[in-house]
């Protein structure tokens, strides 16, 4: 099974701030990490690559310092590590992003599964998931949180929703986008990273991806911020598991916990 | 004291230095470490960072054995890094071995003594054990699929190694044990425990031999988890051997050799300990500091009174102190194993004497709140006893030293 894994590099969300004219983020002197749902869905694939056979490519499009999330993503079990950078997709939004990334899953060959973080916690559009989906044609689930079986080309997952969880099938080749409950993502090891320091990173340009000039960086890019808000928060659930006396022991220890 | 710092940097010597990491923070010396080397400390920093001490408090109330963070150590590779390649290990030395114990002591002494007992427990395979037996054992001990374990004290058998009472009898072509081993670190967790027995008491030092006694193997049970003053989570019981029969080709090395395995094992194991009081001094410290900084009394931070930053120096002082001899030791003690007894005591004694001074000093500068459980220190101070009683205690460790200078001087 080949494996891909979108992996985008953001700023800590520890000091992040808004540029107030455009709206923005600001991003310069601000550290950078792994987008932490892009962890979990590295870590799943690494773990579905040991238990199906497998290899497993993580992908990002970014500036050349995005190499540094490629090979922390290598150290801790990626095999191999692709970059699409060019001056030409700079300003990309979500269209002109899934553009660019469909075009490189096909220049590395495809894959038979895609998977991403549910949103990366900069932009949190949670669109880039999808929109790849759509590019390449395959079917999707979003907001996995655990993959229950694959065999014969089927995969069984189940999606988090605010009530509960869905249970669905998809064919591969296909696309799953991972909610931070799927794994505990591994640190890196001392063999990945010495794999990671010697590993030469694919880097691809707008033209090694036959890129469509109108649908990449600024030019391509059809978004326009007018403002940012926060929305309204929800509350954390839990549903109760087993008979209704365990449910009610359940809540009433909740409830003790709380009083 | 900031003035001067702020100069050193513009003439770019701190850039140099290492210490301007955060995990050197408060640190003072660069010790060159290679690229490889400074991967082990970046992969265990982690580990303690984002693992060990969020967890340590609740590990320590609950006394918890640490399998899931021994897990992500075994992940990491950090198992195998004594361990020569050609067994699954990375090749490394006491001296790489230290430089993770440092870190992961830096979060909780007791994983880290669950971690290294794996080591000790290794150790006589490694130095004594025949092809085969390295070839069995060594590679799941690398990967952290088992746990070692290393059995040689008894309630009779502490400091003076010679009052074993376990006893090993050949019965054709198996050995047949019978003892009892007492707080022996990891027992229960670990697959494979590396057992001194007497073979034959009439031959005194050559009459003991050491075996690998597998969990599985009939005969052997562990008794239930001791309840300790400190490194809580780490497991220390009795291993019961009782008609323990296993096959003749456990002896590790040959019969009579088990005293020696024993001595050169330790040799090669302190710096690890020692390594630990230089992790849990550095702990300490770090910790001392972050409140001396905050904690305003009479109008100030208390850091800015002399009597806490004098504190606070003299702990930094011994910090480094203590890691440079130690770093200086493991890498004595892997250049020339067979000359490994006196570096490997003195840097133990030393090492451990200055974590408990520290630890006591760290609870001083943080006054009430360092005897309150909410604050970490309180724990430091009870986990850095027991670097000054085991594995040699450091009465012990100067008989040795104070042997081989009377030794040296008669020549």
């Amino acid at each position: 099974m080949k494996i891909v894994i979108c992996i985008k590099q953001v700023p800590d969300a520890k000091d992040v701030r808004l540029d107030p004219q455009t709206n923005t983020l600001a991003r310069e002197g601000v550290q950078s990490i792994m987008n932490p749902y892009d962890r979990h869905a590295l870590e799943e694939g690494v773990r579905l690559a040991g238990e199906q056979g497998g290899t497993v490519t993580v992908l990002s499009m970014g500036p050349p310092q995005a190499q540094e999330v490629l090979r922390e993503a290598v150290a801790c079990g990626a095999d191999e590590a692709v970059l699409v950078s060019d001056r030409a997709f700079a300003g990309a939004d979500t269209w002109a992003t899934t553009h660019t990334l469909a075009q490189a899953i096909r220049t590395i060959g495809g894959a038979d599964l895609v998977l991403c973080g549910k949103q990366a916690i900069d932009g949190d559009t949670a669109q880039v998931g999808p929109g790849l989906a759509e590019r390449l044609g395959f079917p999707y689930a979003t907001c996995v949180k655990k993959v229950l079986s694959c065999t014969d080309g089927v995969m069984q997952v189940q999606r988090l929703m605010d009530d509960g969880y869905d249970t669905m099938a998809v064919q591969l080749p296909a696309l799953l986008t991972v909610v931070k409950e799927i794994n505990e993502p591994r640190l890196p090891s001392l063999k990945g990273k010495m794999k990671a320091k010697k590993l030469a990173i694919k880097t691809l340009s707008a033209a090694d991806i036959d890129a469509d000039p109108a649908q990449i960086g600024l030019p391509g890019s059809p978004t326009q911020v007018v403002r940012v808000f926060s929305p309204q928060a929800r509350g954390e659930r839990t549903i109760f598991q087993g008979s209704v006396d365990e449910q009610v022991a359940q809540l009433a220890r909740e409830l003790q916990q709380i009083i | 004291m900031d003035g001067f710092f702020a100069d050193s940097s513009l003439l770019g010597i701190n850039k140099k230095l290492s210490g301007g990491e955060p995990h050197r923070k408060g640190g003072v010396l660069d010790y060159f470490l290679t690229e490889e080397q400074e991967m082990i400390v970046d992969v265990a920093r982690r580990i303690c960072d984002e693992m060990i001490v969020p967890q340590r408090a609740h590990l320590d109330e609950t006394e918890e054995y640490p399998r899931e963070i021994l897990n992500a150590m075994a992940q990491a590779d950090l198992y195998g890094l004594y361990i020569p390649e050609e067994y699954g290990g990375f090749g490394g030395g006491a001296f790489e071995m230290a430089l993770a114990l440092e870190q992961v002591a830096r979060g909780c002494t007791g994983v880290a003594t669950a971690f290294a007992a794996s080591g000790l427990g290794a150790y006589p395979i490694l130095v004594s054990g025949s092809e085969e037996m390295k070839e069995k054992y060594l590679p799941d001990i690398a990967a952290g699929k088992r746990f070692a374990a290393f059995a040689l004290t008894e309630s009779g058998a502490g400091s003076d190694a010679s009052g074993i009472q376990t006893t090993a009898v050949q019965d054709g072509d198996h050995w047949v044990l019978n003892g009892t081993k007492q707080w022996i670190t990891n027992a229960g967790e670990a697959g494979i425990y590396t057992v001194i027995a007497i073979t034959d008491r009439k031959r005194g030092a050559r009459g003991a031999t050491m075996f690998v006694v597998e969990d599985t193997d009939p005969g052997f049970s562990v008794g239930p988890k001791e309840k300790k003053m400190g490194i809580r989570c780490s497991s220390t019981r009795e291993v019961i051997l009782k008609d323990c029969r296993i096959p003749a080709d456990r002896v590790i090395g040959r019969q009579g050799l088990g005293f020696i395995t024993v001595m050169k094992t330790l040799d090669l194991s302190r710096p690890g300990i020692a390594i630990l009081g230089v992790g849990l001094g550095q702990a300490a410290l770090d910790e001392a500091v972050r409140y001396a900084k905050q904690r305003v009394q009479f109008g100030k931070p208390i850091i800015s009174f002399q009597a806490v930053s004098h504190m606070l120096a003299d702990m930094a002082i011994q910090v480094e102190a203590a890691r440079a001899l130690v770093y200086a030791a493991a890498r004595h003690v892997d250049a020339h194993p067979d000359k490994a007894s006196k570096p490997s005591s003195v840097c133990k004694t030393f090492a451990t004497d200055m974590a408990m001074k520290v630890t006591v000093d760290a609870v001083q500068v943080l006054g009430g709140y360092g005897f309150m459980r909410e604050y970490p220190v309180e724990k430091m101070m009870r986990d850095a006893k027991i670097l000054q009683i085991y594995e040699g205690t450091n009465q012990i460790q100067r008989n040795v030293i104070g042997q081989e200078l009377n030794k040296e001087y008669t020549k």
